[in-house]
């Protein structure tokens, strides 16, 4: 069975086709943007109705790309959400359109289940059940994923996601675009603990993040009198063993938790070094292992959505041909999503 | 010409009843300063937990502009309680300020104040953060992203400046010139001294109102407690 994936929820214009027997055939991206410079989450192109330009294209590509023709495919699943409404009405709009065009299922897809799901494309993929650590420009979030469809929210940020807590205090201490990942990069060259920052909600006792008052110290440290842009590296060092800290902390009390020894880390800033190496070795002092996806599958995409679609088929998950029919979920709780439902 | 008065005999501007809403907030931990009134409608203040001063300018064409400093971030709150009170069901208020200068936590205390208690996340990457559990309807935006004005109706976020709602809106000028008019003006900086400094500007009849009201919230202390 093979089920195309379409991704239109934010910046990123992503189509994909996964076999169920075959794994991925090929997936297309509209901004090739460097990797790196993706972590951030935060893109400088942002126009929801270019998706309505892109996407066609990306179509003819990724079929071209696989040697498939729009009738080899046997379902779609698109991103219904959450998301801008305009950017999710135009993958969704798509979708159902050629559902109904080839009398094919389409299945609407919570975007962060495709994240949640992706490392399971890895070559060697985890188990279920596993906790996962969703970080990313616009998300930063724990959970607990039993199986396909059944997820439960362990914590979450209160106010800033990670990611953009890393683009906000480059731009704080006057580094370029893309931000976090030069920030990432400074870092290295710098020591933490000259400077002191706070580790928010580190002993909160709870999985709830907070980074806006991360960002705050380091404004207040960085328009200090005294502060030299040769400073900036120390700086650059001690916010990202701030946020880092925090979030290796409460990624293992999550882990003890829940009683399991498999984390899942998903979105752009699992890409960044210091955090996968700090959560390694924590892991590693618990006999627990950590699993990331691709490097190309962190950041939003089409490949996820088509996997996670092609999971609940393979779950059995009940689906009729489009009727065109749909609607789009901007807010969307990944808690209101249910497991596979099989036919009656 | 500086008085010393104490506050409970400021002089209450903008006129009519003060409606205190969120007595919780407003509870002082310590007896209020003494103020001396400096500005010409004079320097009143804020009756929060922390102790806010306040300036009233008055403007020459339809009233006055108000300046506060917020010590903490409890004032921040504070602040956006007290302009919760304030507010018609319609109104669009533009958040301006640097990178932690407050403007979300500004709105988290509004959003407290209208009696929301869940989660008020930065809009940055979502670009709208829609809240519509409190009494009036809330949408607080977020330009940050923006590289060029057109992705404000790329975007299609227009659709949300029709109809009732109050609109709040960080970095509104990336969106500019389709952002539609605005009615109040929000600015908040760091203060020179530590904490914040807080501006507000009416930019229509409506956003006068409002800045009126909030200021008469703002410059009353709470009722006494009654004896038990």
């Amino acid at each position: 069975m093979r089920v195309l994936g379409i991704e239109t929820s934010c910046d990123e214009t992503g189509v994909a086709v996964y076999d169920t027997d075959k794994g991925l055939l090929g997936h297309r991206l509209h901004s090739q943007i460097d990797l790196h410079a993706a972590y951030g989450g935060v893109v400088p192109e942002l126009a929801s109705r270019d998706h309505v330009r892109r996407l066609p294209l990306l179509l003819r590509e990724t079929l071209a790309l696989t040697g498939l023709s729009m009738r080899d495919v046997d379902a779609i699943a698109y991103t219904a959400g959450p998301g801008l409404a305009g950017a999710l009405l135009v993958g969704s709009s798509v979708a159902e359109a050629l559902g109904v065009a080839l009398g094919i299922p389409t299945l609407p897809v919570h975007h962060l289940e495709g994240h949640l799901l992706s490392p399971l494309l890895s070559a060697d993929p985890p188990a279920f059940p596993f906790v996962a650590l969703l970080v990313s420009g616009g998300h930063t979030q724990l959970m607990r994923v039993s199986g396909v469809g059944d997820y439960a929210l362990l914590g979450e940020t209160v106010d800033d996601a990670a990611g953009e807590a890393f683009d906000k205090t480059a731009k704080l201490i006057g580094l370029p675009y893309p931000g976090g990942p030069v920030l990432a990069k400074l870092a290295l060259e710098g020591t933490p603990g000259r400077f002191k920052l706070p580790r928010p909600m580190l002993h909160s006792k709870d999985f709830d993040f907070s980074f806006s008052g991360l960002k705050t110290a380091v404004l207040t440290t960085a328009t200090a009198p005294g502060f030299a842009p040769e400073d900036r590296a120390d700086l650059a060092a001690e916010f990202q063993a701030a946020a880092v800290e925090v979030l290796v902390a409460k990624a293992m009390a999550a882990l003890r938790h829940c009683g399991l020894r498999q984390l899942v880390v998903a979105g752009g800033v699992g890409a960044n070094l210091a955090l996968r190496a700090a959560l390694d070795a924590a892991a590693a002092k618990r006999k627990a292992r950590v699993f990331y996806p691709e490097l190309e599958l962190c950041t939003d995409n089409g490949a996820m959505i088509a996997f996670a679609g092609a999971m609940r088929l393979m779950a059995g998950e009940q689906v009729e041909a489009s009727d065109g029919r749909f609607a789009v979920r901007p807010r969307w709780s990944l808690q209101e999503i249910t497991p596979p439902q099989a036919a009656a | 010409m500086a008085a010393g008065l104490q506050p409970g005999s400021q002089p209450r501007l903008g006129g009519g009843e003060p409606s205190i809403r969120d007595t919780h907030l407003i509870e002082a931990e310590r007896p209020a300063p003494r103020l001396d009134i400096r500005s010409e409608a004079g320097q009143v203040f804020l009756p929060a937990r922390k102790i806010i001063v306040f300036e009233v300018h008055p403007r020459n064409d339809s009233g006055p502009s108000a300046r506060l400093h917020l010590p903490d971030e409890d004032a921040t709150l504070a602040a956006g309680a007290r302009l919760a009170t304030a507010l018609p069901p319609r109104l669009t208020i533009l958040l301006r300020g640097d990178l932690g200068a407050g403007k979300t936590t500004l709105t988290r205390g509004l959003l407290r104040g209208l009696g929301f208690t869940g989660r008020v996340k930065s809009p940055t990457y979502t670009l709208v953060e829609p809240y519509k559990d409190s009494r009036i309807s809330v949408y607080h935006f977020d330009f940050y992203r923006f590289t060029h004005a057109e992705e404000f109706l790329e975007a299609g976020l227009d659709e949300y400046f029709e109809g009732d709602g109050v609109r709040l809106v960080e970095w509104p000028d990336r969106a500019h010139p389709y952002l539609p008019a605005a009615d109040l003006e929000v600015l908040l900086h760091v203060a020179p001294s530590g904490g914040r400094e807080l501006s507000l500007r009416a930019l229509s009849p409506e956003g006068q109102t409002c800045l009126n009201d909030f200021i008469a919230h703002t410059a009353t202390r709470p009722p006494a407690s009654p004896p038990s």
